[in-house]
């Protein structure tokens, strides 16, 4: 290794972080960018959901409802109360931890409490564990269900119509095989309210 | 573990198997200096700009020293431009949240975790990182980091095939051709992909939704409440990071739930097209090598030793992680999902295992679930596959040379064993050969080994802990385990942004990364000066079942061995505890 050599490096060194990054991180993100807004507009900025004008979400990212008229989403450790989108995080909580057994424990009264459930019935494991990015905007479709009557009583329809509103956002495995029959909260939540209107 | 889990296995495996050889085909023009590929017409031109700003003189053949030199030179530098646009954010453009400086400790952290390919992120990507800083301070050494490795997997592969040559081929030519012509047009079409499953892609600021019911909460364990009205949603060029994070096995969300963020993977296809790109330059470089060392049934039996582990491990992922949680289910959760905590929704147990699986098989290090919420033998699998060296395809590049380390070695401990010289592919191993492979091997597994053991008994490890018991320890030694090997998943509890993990950790990631790197090119060099002796009936067999059962069991037993004690302190007693009390921690 002699100075010269070395400082042949350096200036290599220096050319390619000077053009690669012209390249690699402005030249291909810009296209990314300019391709994506034009082709895929709605889904390259963030699948956003609007009433009248106005952003109320996002129908991939979760938003906490508690009320008796709607469906509730996962529990969420994202951010300090939970349901943080600029903040996503897991209670990274071990399986043999006392907190998230305390947690779930918790969550299991609550959740037979408000939907009137048997002390006996199971409870779906999605509608009382925290997500991994704590913005799950799905749930499972037995959660869906077992929420289905309170929602039913709460805005005066009845089961049957209920039912019809979940299958409507009930997203099926892709392409047949891929991933898990899940529930979109926030989309299922707006149908709802939009249909008490009209 | 249901029939949709065994389906979406085997046509991952299938597609897998189809496009390796293409892959590798078209590695062959990349890697070959005077290549042409079809892609020539648009980017042959940045080609020579490159060459001409690098200099004429600096682009000639190297020998290994030379090679080596070179890619620590560039490292060096890439780290300290790193270094110098985190410690400066506030400062810089493309920042609408107006998020500060990071601190010293942290930002020597990120750059030396960028740098390596490991990505291990102490820090929330949505909470700290300007727009400016995830496209080039991050995003630039995810091109290069991963050029970088097929770098070097190439010079130790030409080493292999050439015969008295102290020459290995030119860094530079090789990391240019690799960003220009293999990692930047698949990026293009991966990100693009993503865009359309739903993965975002903008300059904006982050978004105010007025939510549909606002509601009132308060912080855990606070009695102050809040009335939340509004949810401010990140934002971001997060496609174009996204696709390069996968291909090129760095791992490093832009968002801090990494790919369980919906807008890092949406659907269970982008989580499908994800996992592909994570295994697909890996699996196509067995090919590769096939083709340079004329021998394409080495390559194939590399590739089916791969392929083993890589089902083994999965199944057990999915296996254990199927059954649920017996204290969740003791309260009257149903076990019908299975461990559910830290999952998306979308994905479910199988969805998340595979990944967990592949994503630390290779050294990648992207989660779509976390992992430090897995029961002890779901959490055992990615912990076990990054002890094995992140070599089951692999890092890009690093997993092809960190496999032929094991066979190396495999091949010595077979010549052992039957009283032969032990010889690769015509070049005899002797014990400069197997000194720079057990070096390789060693030195790392001693540092994790060591950290691990320090960080255990000292204030500032334990301090950062998320969780106690066996799963504290747990935590540490996947920290370390995941830095040294340059994977930078993580049990996610343990925090640790403080000085002293920011600088242990990120020492681990240079040791494991360049005390690899280095053994390996010296290596290299010293293959490339023997003369190949022709392959007689004497020679040790390089392909078929013999030789695949002969390298897994090198893996396996290096694997296993070296790492077993603290691994039963760990994921293994707190397994025991799990079904033979009713303990918690």
């Amino acid at each position: 290794m002699n100075i010269k050599a070395l400082l042949q490096d350096v200036r290599a060194s220096l050319a390619v972080i000077f053009l690669l990054s012209i390249v690699l991180c402005g030249v291909y993100p810009l296209a990314v960018w300019g391709i994506g807004q034009l082709v895929f507009p709605r889904q390259a900025n963030g699948s956003l959901l609007r009433l009248n004008g106005q952003v109320v979400g996002s129908s991939l990212i979760a938003q906490n409802f508690t009320g008796q008229r709607y469906f509730h989403p996962r529990p969420s450790a994202a951010g300090d109360y939970g349901y943080d989108a600029a903040g996503s995080n897991a209670s990274n909580l071990g399986p043999l931890s006392r907190k998230l057994y305390n947690q779930v424990k918790n969550r299991v009264a609550a959740y037979r409490a408000e939907n009137e459930l048997s002390p006996s019935q199971k409870v779906p494991a999605d509608a009382v564990t925290a997500s991994g990015s704590g913005l799950d905007p799905d749930i499972s479709l037995e959660n869906a269900r077992l929420q289905a009557a309170r929602v039913a009583r709460a805005r005066n329809m009845s089961p049957e119509q209920i039912q019809k509103f979940i299958a409507r956002f009930t997203t099926g495995p892709q392409l047949g095989f891929l991933g898990k029959l899940r529930v979109n909260v926030l989309r299922l939540n707006l149908a709802l309210d939009q249909s008490g209107k009209s | 573990m249901h029939a949709m889990g065994w389906v979406q296995l085997a046509v991952f495996t299938l597609v897998l198997l189809a496009i390796t050889k293409p892959i590798g085909l078209y590695l062959l023009r990349v890697l070959d200096p005077e290549g042409h590929t079809y892609l020539d017409p648009v980017l042959k031109p940045v080609e020579r700009l490159a060459y001409a700003l690098i200099g004429s003189e600096r682009i000639k053949e190297q020998d290994w020293k030379g090679y080596a030199a070179s890619a620590l030179v560039l490292s060096l530098l890439g780290a300290v431009f790193t270094y110098v646009l985190l410690r400066l954010q506030q400062f810089l453009p493309l920042n609408p949240q107006h998020f500060g400086a990071l601190s010293p400790d942290l930002s020597f952290n990120t750059a030396s975790s960028f740098t390596t390919n490991t990505n291990w992120q102490n820090y929330g990507g949505e909470s700290t990182m300007s727009y400016l800083s995830q496209m080039l301070a991050l995003t630039f050494h995810n091109f290069i980091s991963a050029a970088m490795g097929i770098s070097i997997a190439a010079a130790l592969v030409r080493g292999i095939a050439r015969q008295k040559t102290k020459l290995l081929g030119n860094f530079w030519v090789d990391l240019t051709r690799v960003c220009l012509y293999l990692l930047l047009p698949i990026c293009v079409v991966l990100a693009l992909f993503l865009v359309s499953q739903g993965v975002i892609q903008n300059f904006s600021h982050y978004k105010t939704a007025h939510i549909v019911e606002p509601y009132t909460a308060s912080k855990t364990g606070a009695l102050a409440q809040k009335r939340i009205r509004t949810q401010s949603i990140a934002m971001g060029p997060v496609a174009s990071q996204e696709a390069i994070k996968e291909l090129g096995t760095n791992g490093g969300g832009f968002m801090n739930a990494n790919s369980a963020h919906p807008y890092e993977n949406p659907t269970p296809l982008s989580n499908f097209i994800e996992m592909l790109a994570l295994c697909a330059i890996g699996s196509g470089l067995t090919y590769w090598l096939g083709r340079i060392v004329g021998n394409q049934r080495h390559g194939w039996s590399i590739w089916s030793a791969m392929l083993i582990l890589f089902l083994a491990g999965t199944m057990a992922c999915w296996w254990a992680e199927s059954r649920g949680n017996p204290r969740l289910t003791s309260l009257g959760v149903s076990s019908y999902q299975g461990n559910m905590e830290g999952k998306e929704a979308r994905f479910g147990v199988f969805d998340s295992a595979l990944f967990a699986t592949i994503t630390t098989d290779t050294s990648c290090g992207a989660v779509n679930s976390m992992h430090d919420s897995y029961l002890p033998l779901g959490g055992l699998v990615p912990l076990f596959n990054m002890h094995m060296g992140c070599v089951v395809f692999g890092g890009v590049g690093s997993g092809l040379y960190g496999i032929l380390i094991f066979v190396i070695l495999a091949i010595f401990l077979a010549g052992l064993m039957i009283g032969r010289t032990p010889e690769y592919l015509g070049k005899k191993l002797e014990s400069y050969d197997i000194m720079t492979a057990v070096l390789a091997i060693l030195f790392p597994s001693v540092v994790l080994l060591g950290l691990t053991a320090l960080a255990s008994v000292s204030q500032w490890g334990l301090a950062a802990l998320g969780n106690s018991g066996p799963h504290g320890l747990s935590e540490i030694l996947y920290a370390f385990t995941s830095t040294v090997n340059n994977n930078g998943s993580a049990f996610a509890g343990l925090n640790g942004n403080s000085a002293p993990y920011n600088t242990a950790l990120g020492l681990a990631m240079l040791v494991g990364r360049y005390f690899i790197i280095i053994p390996v090119l010296a290596l290299a060099g010293n293959l490339a000066q023997k003369k190949a002796v022709p392959v007689s009936s004497g020679s040790m067999p390089v392909a078929g079942g013999t030789f695949i059962l002969l390298v897994i069991g090198t893996v396996l037993i290096v694997g296993a061995l070296t790492f077993f004690p603290v691994v039963s302190l760990g994921p293994v007693v707190e397994h025991f505890l799990m079904v033979n009390s009713t303990r918690l921690f």
